[in-house]
């Protein structure tokens, strides 16, 4: 590894071991849902495990991994990192912040899940840890904004490189949404936990939790969306179809990401429907960009397919490099989403939500979300990654090419077992798919969920090795250049490279969205609840 | 911004698929007050044994024939269990937590709500079909949350 990725590369090297730990604690959540016996089998290992699962997952391997991506960005685009001692303060500020809180978890002191609703209660560094986390990834963000400015004032009047408006598309996303986490956080849990306050509202802390909570989902999908429209064409060999419209898609993003939350709690008393029913017309727009990428990526493909010489409607598809790692993970990776998608859009379908509301569709639909699309995209950008910054070529290239593969028949297996559990009323978050014990109407398919779950097992263990194995003992090579998509038409400065203009427009919605509702909230006669440690 | 033919066709067909999603949910909300769950009540979770409601959780029949059943939710169980309601008739079900958050599902209904402590759930369901009915706490409240199940006991309409 040169010094130049040094820093990209370590975090990637976070963010692949937290990914390897949680995908074997991943395994023995679905073995034991199935009522297989392994040793040491418990219910508290598997509420436990089921929170370092969650937590690792989706808050230190995407983070992690979008930082270090963030870094390459900005290295290859702007040609700068503006503050890499700061940016290496943060990097251990995160290290520090990740292993405080999985060691409360491992040691069973914070088994409240990724969610952490109160008035469940962690061990105060639980809270605290995850805090450090998230001040490491907004000094992060802060020091890619701040090589943007350096390389703004080297370049005036330039269009923004598009690989960075979607970056700094999610940065911006991600500090609105952070915003009321912090609320949660700092206001709530953090001295509730302490003693310091007695009581706290559960509705008001899961509200700002979810203002969080699905803008989230946004901040790992953007960065994908970014290697999609910046690097798969290039992989392809095209080129992008609409710089211009990959523009408007991120902006669209800032715009509806965050004043989305109710449809995560279209079942919870205390909101009112109008609210509820406002939230649900902002999702459904904030799926409107990604039915524009569908077109774009899928378009700047076909280019890719004809200008290898594809002729006829559809065997440009059979022109595609599919023996190519990166581009068998991407192109899986869309598959996947187009499930995803439309299995999100039943989920915030309002009223319909009450039939799979906290079954274990849910469960099902984001693993295909992000522990498919997000995470296929992120293992097939590792494969792209790795050579380039560490100058050894991929070891082990047969297997990363099956990895992606056997990832996606795990996850058919896998998260479609779960989504028709759900519909038939599975709960989920369950230590045992027989419940009491008496009713078994579900193991059948959590076995079937299982076999899926090994599946996905044994890629996890290709990736993990693969990474390990050219880390360590692949050939040195003159490391490949990075090279990003050209689109057919050139970039143009426009409105849509006016980030400030977006923000503060994407300010006004949330107030639109929240203001009013959560001052209704507070003006309820309310009653706190006490903290519960039943773990 | 030039944007390509084929490319203008499929953005206004995403708008119109949905238009057409989002116009069915407005319609149906409008037209048949299909809506989630969402009264708004609060209630002391420290005090429910001395609550005129909630201290005895029950099934209550009006004397106009609606049904009422109001149900405490704690570690880890449901109040009343079993809850026996009439079929083919709408039943309002009052939902709340005596400590954390807990689910309240019928399984094999549309009947779920989410029971917070300090808030009253309120949605009505009619049963069609008599029966037996698993009722499961599908948000993780702790250790033994797997073990949260209740039963729901639908009669035939002539009792």
């Amino acid at each position: 590894m040169t010094g130049r990725y040094l820093l990209a590369g370590t975090h990637l090297g976070v963010s692949v071991a937290a990914f390897g730990v949680a995908a074997a604690l991943g395994l023995l959540q679905a073995l034991s849902l199935a009522d297989i016996q392994f040793p040491h089998r418990s219910e508290s290992l598997y509420y436990t495990s089921m929170t370092a699962h969650g937590v690792l997952m989706a808050l230190v391997f995407t983070t992690f991994f979008i930082m270090g991506l963030g870094y390459v960005l900005a290295q290859e685009n702007l040609g700068r990192i503006t503050g890499r001692s700061i940016a290496w303060f943060a990097f251990w500020l995160s290290v520090v912040g990740s292993v405080a809180a999985a060691t409360t978890i491992l040691r069973g002191q914070s088994t409240v899940l990724y969610t952490f609703y109160p008035p469940l209660k962690a061990h105060p560094l639980f809270y605290i840890g995850a805090t450090l986390l998230v001040i490491g990834s907004w000094i992060w963000g802060g020091v890619i904004v701040a090589s943007y400015h350096s390389w703004r004032r080297d370049h005036p009047g330039e269009p923004i490189p598009l690989p960075i408006h979607g970056m700094l598309a999610a940065i911006i996303i991600w500090y609105l949404a952070t915003a009321g986490l912090a609320i949660e956080v700092l206001a709530m849990l953090i001295p509730w936990s302490l003693g310091w306050m007695k009581t706290v509202d559960p509705l008001l802390a899961r509200t700002y939790f979810w203002w969080f909570g699905h803008p989230l989902v946004y901040f790992w999908l953007l960065p994908a969306y970014v290697l999609w429209y910046t690097v798969l064409p290039k992989v392809a060999g095209g080129k992008l179809f609409s710089d211009s419209l990959g523009r408007v898609v991120f902006v669209m993003f800032v715009l509806l990401s965050v004043p989305v939350g109710f449809h995560h709690q279209f079942e919870d008393p205390g909101i009112s429907a109008e609210w509820k029913l406002a939230h649900t017309v902002l999702t459904y727009s904030v799926v409107y960009p990604s039915l524009v990428t569908a077109f774009t990526i899928i378009a700047s493909l076909e280019v890719a397919g004809r200008m290898k010489g594809a002729k006829g409607l559809f065997n440009w598809i059979g022109r595609l490099p599919w023996s190519d790692p990166f581009f068998a993970s991407v192109a899986l990776a869309m598959i996947a989403f187009i499930f995803g998608g439309f299995g999100g859009a039943i989920n915030a379908a309002y009223a319909m939500n009450s039939m799979v509301h906290n079954t274990a569709w849910i469960q099902g639909h984001f693993h295909v979300t992000l522990g498919t699309t997000v995470t296929l995209t992120f293992m097939g950008a590792t494969y792209w990654l790795l050579p380039r910054i560490s100058g050894r070529d991929l070891r082990l290239r047969g297997l990363a090419l099956v990895q992606p593969y056997l990832w996606i028949a795990g996850m058919v297996l896998f998260s479609t077992s779960y989504h028709i559990a759900g519909l038939r009323g599975l709960p989920r978050r369950i230590y045992s798919a027989s419940l009491t014990g008496e009713y078994s109407q579900w193991h059948g398919l959590s076995m079937v969920a299982a076999l899926g779950a090994v599946f996905l097992f044994a890629s996890a263990l290709s990736y993990v090795t693969v990474v390990a194995a050219t880390w360590l003992a692949g050939r040195r090579i003159p490391a490949p250049a990075f090279e990003f998509a050209s689109s057919l038409r050139p970039p143009v400065a426009s409105i849509w490279d006016r980030f400030g203009l977006w923000t503060s427009v994407a300010v006004f919605l949330i107030i639109g969205a929240y203001a009013y509702p959560i001052i209704q909230l507070l003006s309820h006669h309310r009653y706190g609840s006490p903290p519960y440690q039943p773990f | 911004m030039k944007v390509e033919f084929y490319e203008k066709v499929w953005m206004c067909a995403a708008v119109g698929l949905l238009v057409l999603f989002l116009g069915t949910i407005v319609l149906t909300a409008a037209n048949d007050a299909v809506h989630p769950p969402s009264h708004v009540e609060t209630v002391d979770p420290m005090a429910l044994a001395n609550n005129p409601e909630f201290g005895n959780p029950a099934v209550t029949v009006h004397t106009d024939g609606s049904v009422v059943v109001s149900v405490v939710t704690t570690m880890y169980s449901f109040s009343p269990d079993p809850i026996v309601v009439p079929a083919s008739r709408p039943v309002t079900f009052r939902v709340t937590s005596a400590d954390v958050l807990h689910g309240f599902q019928v399984v094999g209904t549309n009947a779920n709500a989410m029971a917070i402590p300090g808030y009253v759930s309120q949605f009505t369901v009619t049963f069609k079909k008599p029966g037996e009915y698993i009722v499961g706490c599908n948000e993780y409240c702790g250790v033994m949350h797997h073990n949260m199940v209740g039963k729901l006991i639908v009669s035939k309409e002539s009792e």
